[in-house]
């Protein structure tokens, strides 16, 4: 696309937190939600992800180039903003601010997690059911799970709804209302999924 | 006889480089006195509220009825025009301050100077000029020019650039105001024939993208223009232009 870096760089952002990186966050909530049915089905799920050909491709294009990107860009973009929420407490900025600090948590959590299970899996550890319910054996760790997770998943669902408005698909006020309730709305349900995953391995 | 006064609290700066202060007033109240007013009751008598002899404070203002946008600063925390600020409605002590996302020349008075400059870049006029007579250009329909007529209200008062997050001096964005004239004049029937243009401007560096959707703007225009709209309808326009400039088109 032409126009200019910052153009072109804005909207990959957009794109890619939506295209991989969304989808890629919503089959990862979805089948870790095997964890609630048992250990042995968590197990059999994970092992398939895990046994997809051509994995580290997968992993490379879909996962890491993206998420890289988007966080790099995105830190750029969060500190580049002068927060003025005590002046102006609207709604809309209040989630700018939100979305902001969301996505630095869950760059954090990001981080952390990938160090904590794909890098150990790297060095041979094996990655399963009883990995994560050691990790969240610690009080400390479930309330870093769950603040990262929900963190993760508000900025998905928020970033959703800018998503809409950054490409032109939202324009009129009520069309941004509706879709403000539709994405909170998967903020709702992904939490759902996702507190019940957590809690399904302590 | 006592009267009643009214509290002022006035951040000053004696000029661009200097650092600002802030300094009490105390003037009797009139009857319907807006925020000017009692800024040239001050500039009548310049005795602060301490009784010392002070400089005059030193804001700008034109039309006094609100289309002009000259006399904005920040009252009571809230960017807005000084002229349309009643002092019976403002809680007291009333504090003014300049609008300081944009350079203060002294006191309230700021350079406003990147707003025109940003309508300059994006083309924010329609070119009829030939070096003969083109005729009378195409016809706008009345329902589509009473649409345009609310958009075309803004005055360049700087309000949404000092509400947004995200202009600042980390930033080049050139702010909500000038987006929403490429709007304008790409919705005109002829300017519609530079739309590329424009676009292609808001494109650049410190334009449309720069927006990160907090919506202060909208929620800031003394005017009531639809920014956040425009901001979205440019959002869409630009998707379209930059898939054009990739990929070429046959029009």
């Amino acid at each position: 696309m032409a126009g200019s870096r910052d153009f072109f760089n804005r909207r990959i952002h957009s794109l890619l937190g939506v295209i991989p990186i969304g989808i890629f966050l919503v089959q990862h909530l979805v089948v870790n939600h095997f964890a609630t049915r048992d250990a042995e089905a968590f197990n059999k799920a994970a092992h398939f992800m895990e046994s997809l050909p051509f994995r580290i491709f997968l992993e490379t294009f879909v996962i890491y180039l993206p998420i890289l990107f988007h966080a790099v860009y995105g830190l750029y973009i969060t500190f580049q903003a002068k927060n003025n929420v005590t002046r102006y407490g609207y709604f809309r900025n209040m989630m700018f601010l939100v979305q902001r600090i969301t996505g630095v948590i869950t760059l954090v959590f990001i981080a952390w997690h990938v160090w904590e299970t794909r890098v150990q899996a790297a060095f041979g550890q094996e990655v399963n059911f009883d990995m994560m319910a050691d990790i969240l054996s610690s009080p400390f760790m479930v309330a870093f799970y769950l603040v990262g997770v929900l963190s993760a998943v508000f900025h998905f669902a928020n970033g959703l709804w800018s998503f809409f408005v950054s490409w032109g698909l939202t324009v009129s006020p009520r069309s941004q209302k509706i879709s403000t309730y539709v994405t909170m709305g998967v903020f709702v349900a992904l939490a759902i999924v996702s507190v019940r995953t957590i809690f399904a391995f302590i | 006889m006592s009267t009643k006064m009214v509290k002022f609290v006035i951040s000053r700066q004696d000029n661009p480089e200097t650092a600002p202060y802030l300094e009490e007033f105390e003037i009797p109240h009139r009857p319907n006195m807006n925020v000017i007013s009692a800024l040239m009751e001050i500039r009548r008598n310049p005795v602060n509220a301490k009784g010392e002899a002070t400089t005059p404070v030193t804001w700008e203002m034109g039309c006094l009825e609100e289309v002009c946008g000259a006399c904005s600063m920040v009252i009571n925390g809230k960017p807005r025009q000084s002229c349309t600020a009643l002092v019976d409605q403002l809680e007291q002590p009333i504090r003014l301050e300049p609008m300081k996302t944009f350079p203060v020349v002294r006191d309230l008075a700021i350079d406003r100077s990147r707003m025109f400059d940003a309508l300059k870049r994006v083309k924010a006029w329609i070119p009829i000029d030939g070096t003969y007579d083109l005729g009378p250009g195409p016809r706008m329909p009345e329902t589509k020019r009473q649409w345009a007529y609310e958009l075309s209200k803004c005055m360049t008062c700087g309000v949404c650039l000092e509400a947004c997050p995200n202009v600042n001096t980390n930033s080049d964005f050139i702010g909500p105001a000038p987006l929403s004239q490429v709007r304008l004049f790409n919705a005109h029937p002829t300017g519609e024939m530079n739309k590329e243009e424009r676009l292609n401007a808001i494109m650049d560096d410190g334009g449309l993208a720069e927006c990160g959707n907090s919506q202060n703007c909208v929620q800031s225009c003394p005017k009531g223009i639809p920014l956040t709209t425009s901001i979205a309808a440019l959002n869409r326009d630009t998707s379209f232009q930059a898939f054009k400039n990739f990929f070429g088109s046959d029009r």
